[in-house]
């Protein structure tokens, strides 16, 4: 468990010698040789880390720069295959939160909710737990306690979180907040291909002639992935973004399809229907790798152009152009991200891009295929081994008889113990309101900002009986607890997470935690101990574990057998399947022409656009849609407590259209079906008129989520968060516009930040409240 | 022509800041920015920009012509340093004199700060932490050639026209082809003072 600060696995430092400086110091050498600068690479007593950013789905490679006595402050960035030392804002502050002073030291206890939390020991703390999950099941049934993990757990974990709730808790009521990010683009894929995962790697993207980019703001969401988009351009490959809003990449896209929000089903049939109409299918493509055609095309035959031009509020001729230049792409690529998964058609959006991608012949090619960009850091490794409701390790179905013997098996529990599958996050929060899940046991996850209908929410979680959270902040989840467990930062542990690309990467350990804070681990195996179950849970730490998630991942779909800390450190990244520990992973699917069905076909599926949940009407006329900024991670427990990153954005807005009268800062009161809030606004023409878009990182009373519908995609059980109906009305002074309330910790800057304030441009930031997801 | 420089690449800024961020991790100015990030078609478009200090070459840099307290130093490879702090006496002089807005002054400290293109670092051979993290290559740091290798037929300026005066700089701006061949316009020409048209006043 244990691992000390070690000198990276490879130097990519430059060299110190100037007679072995690179090319390109000539200017220098001119001037008289390298003049003298104080740069060493680990400076004097420092240690250089190499770990991963704890934060989106491409997890860039950094050093977390370590002192003499052991404490992280800083960073340096990384020669990393996936970022190649590019880092956006939320990488180089990342390290600010390890040793902030918001920091969760002592277990938190109280009775109700009306009482003051007090410091206790952890023997107490987790004492009271266990009571506490006992007499909520003596009560009501082991199934009346639920778990929530985390997508931004390590993958050790997240394997923990689904053993844990099913054997020491055993209850079937066990899901995790990937449920709200990634599932609908995991359940297609897997209806496709039989396989839950990006088909490509980002370094596909530079071999492409045509991207295709739906409903991912890749410039604030994703931004070191825009060296990639960048570079596919230079190489002159087309660019086409389908999205709402102007963003950064859509300003210069070769196309730029501005459709209106949950019209991209019908928008994708209309192209698919061109490309049918114009033969720019690769029919011996079609005829030899997929089944299901007739239905995917009579669905698009159903959807000319003009039509989808009605609904989309696109041109035809535009919807026609984008089915040439994707048609006629020697080698195309289509990635996607929430902006097309957040919907109650979620998993029909992604089918649709697989059903243009598969007709194209553009699947498993260098350069050609699809990508899915994951928001949380390990939102595609989170979700692999059983922390989703009706998952096994290794990607098995609870309720198949077959994969429940193999992991009883290996669990050394018999099958009968094992539950059958609970019921997705949103739904947990349903039965909480109807009494039937009585206690919580949170884990990464932050449900009071992050959940649609915030309201709702609230109320939901105040009817239960007992609720416990595992953060290390005190998150506004965490604020409603009667149990808070102080655990620790991603860089004070060691464990893998999966990128967008699915490639295995290792976060090594950086500091020692704080006293008085454990891993989840260790929380998770002291609890199983004290229910009952502690043989089950004899792990010292993430290598055991991992050992242990290996074997129960091998032979599946998600193999991770082949893989280890020592291959991990040595490769920089395995991408998974990876069967046996002499196999260099699998970074493109498909290549040998085989599906992960049993008969090797991409399974195409007829896709019919319908409208959103929430109907539009003269009195909410228009669209709200939600998203991220590029400052703020999530839910904003960690990012919001950062000075630079709250300075870089501390409050959110609504974007809207000049065309509604409104100018800049002028307050507005955004009001849908479940409730209102009062923003300033930001006027641009970069938004569709009839669209409003509102970032969703912060709390009640800002919160955007107070807004969204709750309405699911049927089979993914995905929010709606990406549409609504909504109005505008004028709020009458600014005052109405209410101040994101400070976090209920001390300051929102730490110390260096601090620093940054007295920065001579005058800082622009009232405190944002801290809460959220963490790794 | 520029050696080793960063070039600015304004088609490709997503405006994240990461390069203000960063530009706050360097150890020559730890906890302080030298960055601005403009957003030079606010309302209309997302369009960004950042500027760094363009380390002006011809005239030597006006900032550092106009310090009384001769606090600005430029070194022999043509970097524009920040101001010495035992010699700067905050008069923001240089501030004044910038063209293009860069250096900054602590009021509180009466010290001026601005890029000196991470000379800790450069001068060791390594990018500066702006343009080593910036996501998108829209700070580049690197030679003309490395710049071209991996952006073919990419066309940059290092002259920036303020009205009659053209300022020659060691920083370049990725432009687009058309206006590779001449000086990027800086700013304005002066053509009224005090109700007077300059251009047809008699220069004497």
């Amino acid at each position: 468990m244990t691992s000390a600060p070690r000198p990276p696995a490879t130097d990519d430092r430059l060299p110190l010698d100037p007679a072995l400086a690179p090319p390109g110091t000539t200017a220098f050498r001119d001037a008289g040789g390298l003049p003298a600068g104080n740069w060493r690479g680990a400076r004097d007593g420092e240690t250089l880390v190499p770990t991963h950013c704890c934060f989106c789905g491409v997890q860039c490679g950094i050093y977390l720069r370590v002192d003499r006595t052991g404490t992280v402050f800083g960073v340096e960035p990384r020669n990393h295959d996936i970022n190649r030392m590019r880092l956006c804002p939320k990488g180089i502050n990342a390290y600010q939160q390890v040793n902030h002073p918001d920091r969760l030291t002592a277990p938190l206890v109280r009775s109700s909710r009306d009482e003051p939390f007090r410091e206790v020991s952890w023997d107490e703390a987790l004492s009271v737990t266990a009571a506490g999950i006992r007499a909520v099941q003596a009560r009501h049934g082991n199934d009346a306690f639920g778990m929530l993990g985390g997508a931004s757990l390590f993958t050790e974990k997240t394997y923990l979180v689904g053993k844990f709730a099913r054997i020491a808790l055993k209850t079937r009521h066990v899901d995790y907040n990937g449920r709200l990010c990634m599932v609908s683009a995991a359940g297609a894929n897997k209806l496709a291909f039989g396989i839950d995962r990006a088909g490509n790697p980002f370094s596909d993207i530079l071999l492409t002639d045509c991207l295709l980019i739906a409903g991912a703001n890749v410039g604030e969401c994703f931004p070191v992935l825009t060296q990639y988009v960048w570079g596919a351009r230079d190489r002159g490959a087309k660019l086409i973004v389908v999205d709402p809003r102007e963003t950064a990449v859509a300003r210069t896209a070769d196309i730029h399809v501005a459709l209106r929000p949950g019209t991209d089903a019908a928008f994708f049939n209309a192209v698919l229907h061109v490309v049918v109409e114009e033969s720019l299918t690769d029919e011996a493509f079609l005829a030899t790798r997929t089944s299901g055609w007739e239905e995917a095309r009579a669905a698009a035959a159903d959807c000319p152009p003009r039509r989808a031009a009605e609904i989309c509020g696109v041109p035809a001729e535009q919807i026609a152009e984008v089915a040439r230049v994707f048609g006629t792409a020697d080698k195309a690529m289509a990635w996607h991200a929430r902006g097309i998964e957040h919907h109650t058609q979620g998993v029909d959006n992604c089918l649709a891009v697989i059903n243009l991608c598969a007709a194209t012949g553009n699947i498993g090619r260098p350069g050609a295929g699809y990508g899915t960009l994951t928001g949380q850091g390990n939102g595609q490794g989170g979700r692999e081994h059983g922390q989703k409701s009706d998952l096994l390790p290794g990607g098995r179905s609870i309720n198949d008889p077959e994969h429940r013997r193999q992991i009883s098996r290996i669990w050394g529990i018999d099958e009968a113990e094992l539950p059958r599958a609970g019921t997705s996050m949103v739904e947990m929060v349903h039965q909480m309101r109807r009494g039937e899940i009585r206690g919580l046991l949170g884990i990464c996850n932050n449900p009071f900002v992050s959940l649609p209908d915030l309201p709702a929410v609230t109320a939901a979680y105040d009817t239960l009986d007992f609720h416990v959270q595992c953060d290390f902040f005190l998150s506004e989840t965490a604020a409603n607890a009667h149990v808070v467990l102080p655990v620790t930062t991603w860089a004070e542990d060691e464990g893998v997470m999966a990128n967008a690309e699915a490639r295995v990467v290792k976060h090594n350990k950086a500091q020692e935690p704080p006293p008085g804070v454990r891993t989840d681990t260790w929380v998770m195996c002291r609890l199983a101990q004290l229910l009952g179950a502690g043989d089950k849970f004899a792990f010292t730490g993430s290598r055991d574990v991992f050992e242990e998630l290996r074997i129960a991942s091998a032979g599946t779909v998600n193999d991770y057998y082949g893989i280890t800390y020592e291959r991990l450190e040595e490769t920089g990244g395995i991408a998974w399947p990876c069967p046996t520990t002499d196999h260099p992973g699998t970074p493109r699917l498909f290549e040998d022409g085989r599906t992960h069905h049993p008969d090797g076909l991409i399974h195409l599926q007829r896709v019919e656009w319908r409208p959103p949940a929430d109907p539009y009407s003269d009195e909410y006329p228009l669209s709200l849609t939600t998203g991220r900024t590029v400052a703020h991670f999530l839910s904003g427990n960690q990012t919001r407590r950062l000075g630079a990153l709250v300075e870089q954005t501390p409050r959110p807005w609504v974007e809207l259209h000049p065309a509604h009268g409104f100018r800049n800062g002028d307050p507005v009161r955004v009001v849908t079906r479940r409730g209102a809030t009062v923003l300033p606004a930001l006027v641009t023409e970069a938004i569709r008129p009839d669209t409003v878009f509102v970032p969703y990182h912060w709390p009640i009373p800002t919160a955007a989520n107070t807004l969204t519908n709750a309405a699911l995609d049927p089979r993914s059980k995905i929010p709606e968060y990406k549409v609504c109906a909504c109005r505008l009305e004028r709020a009458e002074h600014l005052d109405e516009v209410p101040a994101p309330p400070t976090p209920p910790g001390r300051s929102a800057y730490p110390p260096k930040a601090q620093a940054a304030r007295t920065d001579p441009l005058p800082p622009t930031a009232p405190q944002g409240r801290g809460t959220a997801e963490r790794s | 022509m520029m050696g080793r420089t960063i070039f600015i690449d304004p088609g490709r800024c997503i405006g994240c800041q990461a390069c203000v961020s960063a530009c706050r991790e360097c150890d020559s100015h730890r906890g302080k920015s030298m960055i601005h990030l403009d957003y030079p078609d606010e309302g209309h478009s997302v369009a960004s920009l950042p500027t760094v200090c363009m380390h002006c070459e011809d005239p030597v840099a006006p900032c550092a012509e106009v310090c009384p307290a001769d606090a600005i130093l430029v070194t022999v490879d043509g970097v524009v340093q920040t101001a010495d702090t035992s010699r700067c006496i905050g008069c923001a002089n240089c501030v004044n004199a910038c063209p293009f807005g860069v250096p900054k002054i602590d009021l509180a400290a009466k010290l001026q700060m601005k890029c000196d293109l991470c000379y800790d670092r450069t001068s060791a051979g390594l990018a500066p932490m702006c343009a080593t993290v910036c996501p998108t290559g829209a700070l580049f740091y690197g030679t003309l050639d490395e710049l071209r290798a991996e952006r073919p037929g990419v066309e940059v300026v290092d002259a920036f026209a303020f009205g009659g005066t053209t300022v020659r700089t060691g920083v370049a701006t990725v432009v687009p082809a058309d206006r590779g061949r001449r000086p990027l316009p800086g700013g304005l020409p002066v053509v009224e003072v005090n109700g007077v048209d300059v251009r047809k006043a008699d220069p004497r």
